[in-house]
């Protein structure tokens, strides 16, 4: 068996993965890196919008600062978030970002002087101060105070992937493409490494680290309809999820993007709505400005996806052989703003409609974008449950986002909590020593061949396992989508089990021979269908509404009895996840309150319990005056 | 009734004893809007789920799906069948190293040419986590971020006629790579240094000129001006080099 030894094993090489691993390394470690596709592939290169950051160097981010930030970042989680965690995020995200300038991304500066932008379809002037000139500049995005988004034009997330693959190889990390870990190697407490297919020639290998991390994304393609990249598939939390040790915190917790284009669930940016893009609906008619007379397009992503289900419901959704869609107008903004800064949006019209946005509408509807939910960590980013594993980035549940993530808070997090994570791997790793059994290596590497061997040879039935992972797909987008209610989900509950079943049934067509695609996909699915199951049963149990988890039967959000965080186990030879819940968050620097948009009341929580956990802060009187 | 396409799909599968590469045809009823992602997808979950092939974001973005599509390398997820006759001839990048079917090996070769073109900022300063960010004029920024589009699907070299002569000619991607680092001010490389990299037959000198890298590049990044530009540095600091040594 190829075996190969690290000191930390990182499975992902995403911003977030390759983050922790720069980390490591310039500390002295030596890190590896498996990724299913080339690092810069990973599907952090696809955010186009930006980073929050409160740099404050920009006229409309004058005032801004860290504080704001975070009551931004609470606010959008709907009170659902770890207040700790955003902290130590709000406060790191500047550093980054100028660490970053620093190693290479070509962030766009402030030009000085006179300057024009939209906002819900007008035209605003600003003034962009001489003495900022050059500093790294921001944009608008839905949900924040202050223009706190730092960009790259429209390819961010390429460009500081680029930048950080580039570090990776001044570094000397390996970085190894079409690598896919298909099972931890760990004993009753400890992580050892992972079985890992060579997606080249379809061999199993083995990677041995005293840390490893997990930063493989998020889980969108659980869902039938997603803009989420193929990739994005929940590999790296079924293979932790499936010790049975490791808890999937918040599972419930998925969000809906406003602008997937109708019918190929690509995203367009955000940046289309805070440069001044509208929505409107069959008669051409704005209607977020009515729903939401302050924020407008501009509310954040739970609340715009929530209005224009509604409104779509209400009958005034545009009827298309794919469903009912709505516009986003995005004509008035003009060629040269289009062709430079929405020019990826302009290429998505040209390339997968054949809509030229300067004179058409482009055809969207919400459609999954991203999951809160994922591998529950501490402050540190080391997994619950076992020893020596770490997540950190969209594939962990840090927990800054809550029951709902801000447009460049994520691609945000990847750098920061990549940092930050890093950072406490590397104390970790300073002085720790372990040792690997061989014989759990083995038995673990024997295990995964017999799966194999009867995927191949239908021991276990003859079921495509295309069909099984389309009706896990169908069952979350009928039961489990941006609206919830009791009978939707305990059908989707009914459904999945039935679903569960058949995962365990699947054979191959194919002779599953060297990089099989069929192979792959048969090796994850019951995985998947488990994944599914807790985002249901989780959503059945969550009896209110909280960010983008929108119970129709339960419209309050309950702080009374919900200020909580769900964590789903799934012990071995279950059928069902098995719940505990934990306080949302040790401390409020900013004590639960009202968002300010997205409506619906609120059941307080317990007056004693608050204030309890309340610690002083200087957002404290920020967060009064907003 | 849409059309029903022919598709004419090559086959070989290193890791499958007795294989031998050939050529295999595929039908499929044609539906609005459809991409040869969609259609690729398709017909692996429907007809032969033995294909092999590769996406990654299927929207334009990451370069995973580039393959000759009748005859000319381009991006599949991007490629609409609408645009495209009725029979569809579907190959593997030359260059790269055959995967299986239409998978090439892009990553191990992106990596090489990391570490042949020093893909990185050399620079001598340190980063001071407590210091303002040094300044930067936007329109250098936008500059640098117009060559740093590229999304290494390998097009470009994969219709370089001097790439498919000569298997040590580094190609326009990674020349695009060193022009993206000559523009940005934070590296320190002086003229002489990038010399040592791309001056010679491998590098900017070996190209013959023939610009399908541009023609096929599906970001349209400007790699004749580029290349051009690269050609006139280099032979500049060349010269200047002869008349040094005298």
């Amino acid at each position: 068996m190829q075996t190969y030894y690290t000191d930390l094993l990182v499975i992902g090489a995403g911003l977030a993965g390759e983050r922790v691993a720069c980390e490591a390394a310039q500390n002295g470690f030596k890190a590896t890196c498996l990724s299913i596709v080339p690092a810069r592939r990973s599907h952090s290169s696809a955010a186009q919008g930006g980073m929050q950051a409160a740099l404050g160097n920009c006229a409309k981010g004058e005032g801004d600062g860290p504080d704001v930030h975070f009551l931004d970042t609470v606010k959008g989680s709907d009170w659902g978030c770890d207040q700790e965690v955003a902290r130590l995020f709000a406060d790191n995200a500047p550093i980054e970002m100028r660490r970053l300038a620093h190693w290479g991304v070509p962030w766009n500066r402030v030009v000085p002087g006179q300057s024009f932008y939209f906002k819900g379809g007008e035209k605003f002037e600003k003034y962009e101060k001489p003495e900022n000139e050059g500093l790294i500049t921001a944009r608008s995005f839905g949900g924040t105070a202050k223009w706190r988004t730092c960009y790259t034009s429209d390819g961010t997330g390429h460009a500081v992937m680029c930048t950080m693959d580039n570090r990776c190889a001044e570094l000397g990390i390996d970085v190894f493409d079409k690598k896919e870990a298909i099972a931890l190697i760990h004993n009753d407490d400890t992580c050892m490494g992972a079985v890992v297919r060579c997606l080249r020639t379809g061999q199993l290998e083995v990677f041995l680290g005293k840390a490893t991390a997990i930063c493989t994304g998020g889980f969108g393609r659980i869902y039938k309809a997603t803009t989420n990249a193929v990739i994005c598939d929940g590999g790296g939390h079924t293979i932790a999820h499936d010790t049975g040790m490791v808890p999937i915190g918040n599972p419930e917790a998925i969000q809906f993007h406003p602008t997937g284009i109708v019918p190929t669930d690509i995203l367009v940016t955000e940046g289309c709505r805070g440069d001044g893009g509208t929505l409107l609906d069959c008669n051409e008619e704005r209607f977020m400005n009515i729903y939401e007379p302050e924020k407008a397009e501009l509310a954040s992503r739970d609340v715009v996806s929530r209005w224009m289900t509604h409104h779509m419901r209400q009958g005034k959704g545009v009827k298309s052989p794919y469903g009912e869609h709505l516009w986003l107008d995005i004509r008035h903004l003009g060629d040269k703003h289009i062709s430079t800064k929405l020019r990826e949006v302009d290429e998505i019209c040209h390339h997968f409609l054949g809509v030229d946005p300067r004179t058409e509408l482009i055809p969207v509807r919400p459609t999954q974008h991203y999951t809160m939910a994922g591998l529950r960590t501490n402050k540190d980013g080391a997994v619950y449950g076992l020893k020596g594993l770490f997540s950190a980035g969209e594939a962990a549940c840090w927990d800054m986002h809550g029951f709902n993530r801000l447009g460049g808070n994520s691609l945000a997090e990847t750098v920061v909590a990549g940092g930050i994570i890093g950072a406490k791997i590397v104390e970790f790793l300073k002085g720790y020593e372990t040792t690997f059994d061989t014989r759990t290596i083995n038995l673990q590497v024997k295990r995964q061949e017999e799966r194999i061997h009867d995927l191949i040879h239908g021991r276990n039935g003859k079921l495509n396992v295309y069909d099984v992972r389309n009706e896990m797909q169908e069952a979350l987008m009928k039961g489990c989508f941006v609206f919830r209610n009791n009978d939707g989900l305990e059908e989707c509950v009914d459904t999945l089990q039935k679903t569960l079943e058949k995962s365990r049934k699947v054979g191959l067509v194919s002779d599953g021979a060297g990089p099989s695609h069929e192979l792959a996909a048969a090796l994850k699915v019951e995985g998947q269908v488990k994944l599914a199951l807790c985002i249901a049963q989780a959503a059945l149990q969550r009896t209110e509404s909280r960010g983008s988890h929108n119970r129709e039967d339960f419209p309050e959000r309950n702080d009374k009895d919900w200020l909580n965080r769900t964590l789903a186990y799934w012990p071995e030879k279950a059928d069902m996840p098995e719940f505990v819940y934990e306080d949302t968050t040790p401390v409020f620097e900013l004590p639960p309150g009202d968002r300010g948009y997205g409506g619906g009341s609120i059941i307080p929580a317990d007056d004693k319990y608050v204030k309890e956990r309340t610690v002083k802060s200087s957002v404290t009187k920020i967060g009064k005056k907003q | 009734m849409g059309r029903q396409i022919k598709f004419e799909i090559f086959r070989y599968n290193p890791e499958r004893k007795g294989d031998v590469p050939h050529m295999q045809t595929f039908t499929l009823d044609e539906t609005p809007n459809m991409t040869l992602f969609i259609a690729l997808n398709r017909l692996r979950e429907e007809q032969d789920p033995s294909l092999i092939f590769d996406f990654c974001c299927r929207a334009g973005i990451c370069g995973a799906c580039a393959m000759v599509i009748n005859g000319r390398p381009g991006l599949a997820c991007q490629t609409k069948t609408k645009d495209q006759p009725t029979n569809i001839t579907l190959l593997p990048l030359p260059v790269y190293k055959l995967i299986g079917d239409l998978a090439v090996d892009t990553g191990v070769w992106f990596r090489e040419m990391y570490a042949k073109t020093e893909s990185w900022i050399h620079t001598a300063k340190v980063f001071d986590p407590k210091a303002e960010e040094e300044r930067m004029d936007n329109e250098i920024a936008e500059q640098i971020y117009e060559l740093e589009r590229c999304i290494e699907c390998g097009c470009c070299v994969a219709a370089c006629g001097t790439a498919r002569l000569r298997d040590d000619f580094m190609g326009a991607a990674a020349l695009n790579r060193i022009a993206r680092f000559v523009v940005d001010p934070r590296d320190e490389r002086t003229d002489r240094e990038y010399f040592e990299v791309i001056g010679n037959d491998n590098g900017i000198f070996g190209c013959m000129g023939l610009l399908a890298c541009e023609d096929v590049c599906p970001k349209g990044l400007p790699l004749q001006n580029q290349l051009g530009f690269l050609r006139r540095k280099m032979g500049i600091t060349a010269i200047k080099d002869i008349f040094r040594k005298k």
